[in-house]
């Protein structure tokens, strides 16, 4: 396909692009630049590290086992949400999709906070979770929303013809699950596992607060402890090429396959199976994961601000959530902004720099966190130092780094508006720029909403680049949370981490409402 | 200027005088050796097209899915550049040697083949959209009335989802009138409708298109639809016209083969020509032009005659194979030697299969351009 001609050349369309490229491409080669300073020697010894090879089994058998444990979790629930006359469904999605509003370092601070002799559970005399397990269980409880949505979407949009072919064609229902099911549910597997192992990579409150020494912790301990900036961009480096290898093995796998239904017409409904014997079981399964990953967390805050906040504690909280919102909102705002036109041109003008700007949007999304941080920190000290620990530079580091998550709602949204109706404004007498924003513009809105809404819970969310960025003096919930929850001040927590959920969960109910 | 008022075209009145004039005295809208190859594709979607619609007149680009008819029209309206030809409009270069005049400031009407209505504006704020240069009251004045011309008055505050497609469509048209354009193109815009209301729907817009005085062309795929729309109509094939004229002249005397089958069914015989006549298979025929030797000649199955008995020289005698009533006339497959034959006849004689029957061509037969000429 041709690059855009020179007359289709729009500033408006390719200038926020070209922000996009710049903005995740310089910093990130400032990391490299910044890993091969130093001897060849000293290069050497900081590469061929025992505990380098530490550290990856660490990352690479968390991320394992936070798949396995997800998949335990999210497959019943979906098959039970979208296979099964199970009761209370909505209910029972809610509960799938709930966690969703916990952040990490939430789920681990409410599951050390639970436990121990103070603890809500204390009568259960359960070990407070740390190393491994207690990161294992703190994101495996928060991330597998991510794969319940993606495979109960696959299960309901599944042709119930192609079962009732099997089954013609002298399967069992076991079989046609086995052979028929489970191959067409591999995409929305991927993609949810996907996302997980980006969460598990990415993770930095859940495995500081548990102690448990995965790449993202090492990175931090080297640049806020040791000061030795040079092995810190070597982890970063690793860090982000493990996602490199992650983001390819998708590719690999997700090749050719494309599950849609091929004939035409609307698509019966499944008919739900009855749970039958599996009931008592099934409805136990959901009370379990309801308990672990919605009621916990919450109980866990409340019982905690039941005991008590001191004084001053209000304000402090007020001002965390002001600092929150003024670094939050400007991002949301500014990433949705610069979506629009990115998702604009590899939609509606398809060419290779309109593909890679947006690919280079999802490549700054799946960075993880510390390392594009640290990458920027790399940047601004070189070549920009008024920008170092300025609010500027956090806001346009969430940007970046979330916006990926405002192209989705807005592409999809232009793919269902007419192409013709912008034409129509055209034709009436309107500017290109005038009869988008008259024509198509109003169709999007309400997906310029939801990525903002996105992008700002994302932001408010945010604890590595937070810390790594922020200005000084700025605190944040998340920061509120996370230090409070490192020093074991359960009760000085609490009140961060309901201000968060609250909020999380309003605008996840509010975006549910809309969609 | 665009806006003001226009003084209503002079009707021009060449039609009139006759159907076989080719070239218009003085075009509104002229399109030269036009192409257009898409950047996927190695064929042009549109090939050195050429045609000329004059003031006033209601043309039509007919022709089957994919011929490039459509992109003809996009290309008029702007949405697209050529690779070649021009295309002028009242004496401006829309396109061509390297200029190019953006749709919105090209001043043509367009109604989309799915309407393209806003569907966040009401069915008002829709027609008054191009109207956003004139004062309200002028707005509001032009608005109702083009809804009154469509007969859409009383549904100004609906929201197009609200509308079925007929109204919709009668929505698009009032929106694409309500500026005062001289040029109206419409892209299969009687597709969507069911077929009782299609007709309706066509001969109301043919008849305040002529009543205003506007110039439109009409991109369809229906012969019949073009024929009983337009002033004139250009058959359209693999981005080429085949042929222009009025209905009349493409049905009667279709150029070539693909014109003669595109415009309804037709007997097709090739036999060989001697001057003014042909002796074929179907009996002695009269050409409609003088040729020799080998040629391809269409006869319609209405020009046939079909009787029971031998009432003229010429009458051929064939066998009835089948037959289909179809209520206002029969249509009769019948074997004249070695070939197949259709027959349409008001006659109410009920012959049946197997029955000996004699035919005879009424009307000239018309002589086709060889492939390739």
């Amino acid at each position: 396909m041709p690059v855009a001609r020179l007359h289709d050349f729009r500033w408006y369309l390719w200038g926020p692009a070209l922000l996009v490229a710049v903005g995740v491409l310089v910093p990130l080669s400032y990391l490299v630049l910044r890993a091969f300073q130093g001897d060849a020697g000293e290069l050497a010894d900081l590469v061929l590290r025992r505990r380098n090879l530490r550290l990856l089994g660490n990352t690479l058998g968390l991320t394992a086992g936070v798949l396995l444990l997800t998949s335990a979790i999210a497959f019943p629930l979906a098959w039970l949400v979208a296979r099964t006359d199970i009761k209370g469904k909505p209910f029972v999605t809610l509960l799938g999709v709930l966690p969703l509003a916990v952040p990490g370092y939430v789920m681990a601070y409410a599951l050390m906070a639970s436990t121990g002799p103070s603890g809500l559970l204390s009568g259960l005399h359960l070990p407070r979770p740390s190393g491994y397990a207690g990161a294992w269980l703190a994101l495996g409880l928060y991330t597998f929303p991510y794969l319940f949505l993606n495979l109960r979407a696959a299960l309901l949009g599944l042709d119930p013809a192609l079962e009732d072919a099997a089954q013609s064609l002298g399967y069992s229902n076991r079989e046609v699950a086995r052979r028929v099911v489970l191959p067409q549910l591999r995409p929305a597997f991927f993609a949810g596992g996907l996302l997980i192992a980006l969460h598990v990579l990415g993770d930095f409150g859940v495995v500081s607060l548990m102690r448990f020494e995965t790449f993202s912790y090492a990175i931090y301990l080297q640049y806020a402890a040791a000061f030795d900036r040079v092995y810190a961009a070597w982890l970063a480096l690793m860090l982000l090429s493990l996602t490199g290898v992650m983001l390819l093995l998708e590719m690999r796998l997700l090749r050719g396959r494309r599950y849609e239904r091929t004939g035409s017409g609307s698509a019966r409904t499944t008919s739900m199976s009855p749970l039958g014997r599996w009931t008592a079981p099934a409805y136990g399964f959901v009370g379990l994961v309801g308990m672990a990953g919605v009621a916990l967390p919450v109980s866990t805050v409340v019982y905690w601000l039941g005991r008590g906040v001191e004084h001053g504690r209000w304000s402090d909280l007020l001002s965390a959530f002001l600092d929150s919102c003024s670094a939050a909102l400007p991002a949301a705002v500014l990433a949705t902004a610069l979506a629009l036109p990115v998702a604009y041109l590899s939609v509606r003008k398809p060419s290779w720099p309109a593909r890679a700007a947006e690919r280079i949007a999802y490549l700054g999304y799946a960075t993880p966190p510390l390392a594009f941080a640290l990458a920027l920190i790399f940047f601004t000290l070189r070549s920009a130092p008024f920008l170092y620990q300025s609010l500027g530079l956090l806001i346009a580091a969430y940007a970046l780094h979330f916006m990926a998550e405002a192209i989705g709602p807005v592409r999809s949204a232009l793919y269902q508006a007419p192409v013709r109706i912008q034409e129509a404004a055209r034709n009436l007498g309107r500017s290109p720029l005038r009869a988008f924003f008259e024509g198509t513009f109003p169709l999007l809105r309400g997906s310029l909403g939801a990525g903002m809404a996105l992008v700002f819970l994302s932001a408010l969310k945010e604890l590595p680049i937070t810390f790594l960025l922020s200005p000084l003096g700025f605190r944040s919930l998340a920061m509120g949370v996370w230090g409070a929850a490192s020093e074991s001040l359960f009760s000085v927590a609490a009140p961060y981490a309901l201000v968060l959920m609250a909020t999380s969960t309003a605008l996840v109910g509010l975006l549910l409402r809309k969609a | 200027m665009r806006n003001g008022d226009f003084p209503r075209p002079l009707r021009t009145t060449h039609y009139e005088i006759g159907h076989t004039l080719h070239c218009t005295i003085n075009p509104l809208l002229t399109i030269s050796c036009l192409s257009k190859t898409f950047s996927d594709g190695v064929l042009p979607v549109v090939n050195e097209l050429s045609f000329e619609v004059e003031d006033g007149e209601l043309f039509a680009l007919l022709g089957p899915s994919g011929c490039g008819k459509t992109t003809v029209l996009r290309l008029i309206g702007g949405f697209m550049r050529p690779n070649h030809g021009s295309i002028s409009f009242d004496g401006r270069l829309f396109a061509g040697d390297g200029s190019f005049v953006p749709p919105e400031k090209r001043g043509i009407g367009f109604v989309f083949q799915d309407y393209a209505l806003f569907p966040h504006l009401a069915v008002a704020q829709n027609v008054a959209f191009g109207l956003r240069k004139e004062k309200a009251a002028v707005r509001k004045e032009r608005t109702d009335e083009v809804l009154k011309l469509v007969g859409m008055e009383g549904f100004e505050d609906r929201l197009p989802h609200a509308l079925s497609g007929g109204q919709q469509q009668r929505v698009a048209l009032a929106r694409a009138l309500a500026p005062r354009p001289r040029l109206l193109l419409l892209d299969e815009p009687f597709s969507n409708l069911d077929a009782y209301f299609r007709n309706e729907m066509r001969d109301n817009i043919r008849a305040i298109l002529k009543e205003e005085g506007i110039t439109a062309v009409l991109v369809t795929h229906d012969q019949e639809e073009a024929m009983v729309f337009a002033d004139r109509l250009g058959v359209m094939q693999g981005g080429r016209v085949d042929q222009i004229g009025t209905p009349e002249e493409i049905y009667l005397t279709p150029r070539t083969l693909f014109v003669a089958q595109f415009m309804g069914q037709t007997n097709l015989v090739l036999t060989h020509a001697d001057g003014a006549t042909a002796d074929s298979v179907l009996g002695k025929l009269t050409l409609h032009r003088p040729a020799e030797g080998m040629v391809l000649v269409a006869v319609r199955p209405e020009h046939f005659t079909i009787a029971p008995t031998a009432d003229h020289p010429d009458a051929m005698e064939a066998t009835v194979l089948s037959r289909s009533f179809k209520g206002h006339d029969i249509t009769y497959r019948v074997q004249v030697g070695p070939v197949d034959c259709l027959v349409h006849t008001h006659n109410r004689e009920p012959f049946a299969p197997g029955d000996t029957v004699f035919i005879r061509a009424v009307e000239p037969a018309v002589v086709l351009d060889k492939a390739g000429e």
